[in-house]
């Protein structure tokens, strides 16, 4: 499968502050990608770089093929994009702002727009700054949904929306997986990116972090498990067995409820032993992506306060 | 009393954010009255001196009409009253409508008066902070010209009239830009209203001190900028004029709070209107979309241009009238060409003052690039197939072009009202047209600079095409008079425009400035092509 973004140590500082620090990204072609990061970790500078808005110091872009600096506008018409904070042209409505985006991006699929309006349940008739944080971000949602783009690029794109609008942005974007186009998604809701999203790339003060399908991601890291036994192991006491087991942390013993967390390599071999002495019950649970993404936060927060 | 709420905490605000623009405008204020008066000490510092220049350059009409009537000559006081009290109460009236814009509706505009009004904040906070500070810096700086001028010798009386009519200028148009940011929705249109009473005032009074003994005078009476001219400084001291100014402003200030306390936050009188659902076929490019947001400055400009052409065009026919008759005069009207020469110098100084006029259009909608890309509407709009230079050409076809007809519209309104009232309609409408049209070029230079710091330093855009447009108004308004060199003199483009109409137009400067102003473009848009956006 041929990557539709390629990044390879890209490199950007403002000044003295840097944004990006030699940052990783591949987007494969037809997929959702997930692109997660805390505040100020340089995700919108990436998405900026990659619209040739900014010019990356050092490291490698690639989009769609092409230089995002010197190709900007040719392959801007295959492209669309959403801002993290939309501000619209006060005198226009927010229907002139969709069709005019779409227009300037090479045209708008026509039915689909009404579609969109309908289904994001959004006026088109007031002027850009009555609209509400929720409703300027339907303005450019649609005018990027409508376009017959192969890249979406979407940068915090439900900001503002409320529950019932975010369930129809994550129908748009299965959608747009469907019909065959790629998506980088920066977000910050998790839950968001576990259901849409095919790969994740995790990033940490300009750098990538993990980068991976989920599956693969969660493969790095600890499942907590919870079991009721029916025996204590015969060779010794459950705490001192499993104490010494490579991989667990976290240990909670109470009579022969064993609760703990393990590394996944060393889960089967914990199971086993486990099963040895007459497993009750058991659940046992992969972590979420916000354990992924907690995990990695707090090393910035220890960093912080060290 | 919870109105008043805040003010302290806002005032502070307004003054740290105010804490650079504020004294900048103090300073050249300061500097352009003490100068001056103090290059005319220096200059004309016998009795004789004086009334040989009252009898002279005093005696030019065209400077009566554009700056203000003089009363007496023959002192310093007199003499800096005549050439600084209407200039520098227009300069404090643009201070006062910029300044309380941008801390009230402005702010409503941005959005960011609701964070402060959700606060423990009076209703009219804002706007009681923003005068406070307004009013008291304008009180200090009038009473600081004051003391310059005492320090200079001149009467105490006068100068401190002198200091407080210019000040009083400027309170008055602090009270008319409070009521116009009530308004609108947009801090845009109620600086527009504002400059526009300003641009009303300024010729309502030309004209009554353009008109001669039997003419209008007392149009100067409908103008706040006629009482701060006649307060009559160093002759007279009318201070009940300036108590008419100081009035006045409370009453318009009172309007203001009585609208104020009806109208919604982020509301204005007038209510927004919905649009259209869909873009109209027009709506398709960028041009299209530049045109949407420059079409309303652009009309009102143009209908202010063509106003002001014609009523200082309706003035050139009597303008012979206020020389008056003695020897000297007689030898300076041979001098300058006997009707027809001081007609023409006259239209050539009011066709100046246009130009620098559209100027200040033209570094209005230049900047409107930056602001653009400050308020975010640019990212999404370079992330469409439209290039960089396309879309900044979109937007400065209106300070180069649009400038283009806005001077062919202040010439022809010349024109027409000179040619109709002199009976010579075609010849002086396509002279004056001419004459106006020539002033786009030194307007292309200060366009040129302003787009070349947007390419290579673009914070510093808005600061570089005002300084740049201040900086030729000042050379403009004191350099003949305080008798700088022409080295100085010449750094203004607009000095170096032909004086037409009554002068043979060379096309060698016209050439030169062209090619600098192109010059400045394409490097502006070479550097904006290799930065970053943001």
């Amino acid at each position: 499968m041929r990557n539709i973004i390629e990044v390879d140590g890209l490199r950007k500082s403002f000044g003295r502050s840097v944004a990006l620090d030699g940052l990783d990204l591949a987007v494969r072609s037809g997929e959702v990608h997930g692109f997660l990061g805390p505040n100020g970790a340089g995700k919108s500078t990436t998405l900026r770089v990659l619209l040739g808005l900014l010019r990356g110091d050092g490291g490698r872009a690639t989009l769609l093929g092409g230089d995002p600096w010197r190709d900007a506008v040719a392959l801007h018409r295959r492209l669309a994009y959403v801002p993290g904070d939309v501000t619209l042209w006060p005198s226009l409505s927010g229907g002139e702002t969709i069709d005019l985006l779409g227009r300037l991006r090479g045209g708008l699929a026509p039915g689909r727009r009404d579609e969109l309006l309908e289904r994001f349940e959004l006026d088109p008739k007031k002027k850009g700054r009555a609209y509400s944080k929720g409703n300027r971000q339907k303005v450019a949602l649609i005018a990027a949904f409508a376009s017959d783009a192969e890249l979406l690029l979407l940068d915090e794109p439900t900001s503002g929306l409320d529950p019932l609008m975010e369930e129809v942005f994550r129908e748009c974007v299965a959608e747009e997986r469907d019909r065959g186009r790629s998506v980088l998604l920066s977000s910050h809701i998790l839950a968001e990116v576990e259901a849409l999203c095919d790969r994740v790339t995790i990033i940490r003060r300009g750098k990538t972090a993990e980068t991976g399908t989920l599956a693969e991601l969660r493969h790095l890291t600890r499942t907590s498990v919870e079991a009721e036994l029916a025996a204590a192991p015969a060779s010794g006491s459950l705490q001192a067995t499993l104490g010494a087991f490579p991989g667990v942390t976290g240990l909670e013993v109470h009579d022969l409820h064993v609760r703990c967390e393990v590394d996944t390599d060393h889960l089967g071999t914990l199971i086993s032993t486990l099963s040895a002495c007459g497993i009750r019950a058991l659940t046992s649970r992969p972590p979420t992506l916000e354990e992924l993404f907690l995990r990695h936060y707090e090393d910035d927060l220890a960093e912080v306060s060290r | 009393m919870t109105a008043l709420a805040g003010v302290p905490d806002l005032t502070k605000l307004i003054t740290r954010r105010e804490r650079i623009r504020l004294p900048i405008w103090c300073y050249a204020i300061l500097a352009s009255v003490g100068g001056t008066a103090y290059s005319f000490k220096t200059l004309y510092s016998t009795l004789e001196s004086r009334e040989q220049f009252a009898d002279g350059i005093g005696r030019d009409p065209a400077l009566a009409v554009l700056y203000g009537r003089p009363f007496d000559l023959t002192t310093i006081g007199g003499l800096t009253t005549w050439r600084m009290g209407v200039f520098g109460a227009v300069l404090l009236a643009i201070m006062s409508i910029v300044t309380v814009n941008r801390h009230t509706r402005a702010e409503e505009e941005a959005g960011r008066f609701e964070l402060v009004g959700a606060g423990a904040v009076g209703r009219h906070a804002p706007l009681i902070a923003v005068l406070r500070v307004v009013l008291g810096t304008q009180l200090a700086l009038g009473v600081i010209v004051g003391l310059v001028l005492i320090f200079l010798g001149q009467p105490a009386a006068g100068s401190f009239l002198l200091g407080l009519s210019i000040a009083a200028g400027g309170w008055f148009f602090a009270a008319v830009a409070a009521i116009t940011v009530q308004l609108t929705d947009f801090a845009r249109s109620a600086a527009g209203l504002a400059f526009t009473v300003l641009g009303a005032a300024y010729l309502v009074r030309a004209l009554g001190d353009g008109s001669g003994a039997n003419g209008p005078t007392w149009l100067t009476w409908l103008s706040p900028l006629g009482w701060a001219e006649q307060t009559q400084p160093y002759a007279g001291d009318r201070w009940w004029v300036l108590a008419l100014l100081v009035l006045a402003t409370a009453a318009l200030l009172a309007v203001a709070f009585r609208i104020a306390a009806r109208r919604d936050l982020g509301g204005g009188v007038f209510p927004a209107r919905p649009g259209p659902a869909g873009g109209a076929r027009l709506l398709r490019s960028v041009s299209a979309l530049s045109w949407r947001m420059q079409r309303g400055g652009l009309f009102g400009w143009a209908v202010g241009v063509l106003i002001g052409g014609a009523v200082l065009g309706s003035i050139a026919d009597s303008i012979g009238e206020l020389l008056g008759s003695s020897a000297r005069v007689q030898q300076l009207f041979e001098r300058m060409g006997g009707q027809s020469g001081i007609e023409n110098a006259y239209l050539a100084a009011a066709m100046n003052i246009l130009g620098l006029i559209v100027a200040c259009s033209a570094i209005q909608t230049t900047a409107r690039l930056r602001a653009e890309e400050t308020s975010g509407r640019l990212e999404p709009l370079l992330a469409t197939s439209i290039g960089r230079v396309r879309w900044a050409a979109s937007h400065l076809a209106y300070p180069l072009l649009g400038s283009a007809l806005l001077l062919v519209l202040a010439g022809a309104g010349a024109g027409l009202a000179h040619g109709a009232r002199s009976g010579d309609l075609g010849t002086q409408l396509a002279q004056l047209v001419g004459a106006g049209l020539i002033q786009v070029t030194a307007v292309w230079v200060v366009v040129g600079l302003t787009v070349a710091a947007f390419g290579l330093a673009p914070r510093a855009t808005a600061y570089v095409g005002w300084t740049a447009v201040g900086i030729c108004l000042l050379l403009q308004e004191l350099g003949p008079v305080l008798k700088l060199s022409h080295w100085i003199t010449d750094i203004s483009p607009f000095a170096q425009v032909p004086r037409a109409p009554g002068v043979a137009v060379a096309a060698e400067p016209l050439l030169v400035m062209t090619a600098i102003g192109v010059a400045l473009l394409v490097l502006g848009l070479a550097g904006f092509r290799r930065r970053d956006i943001g």
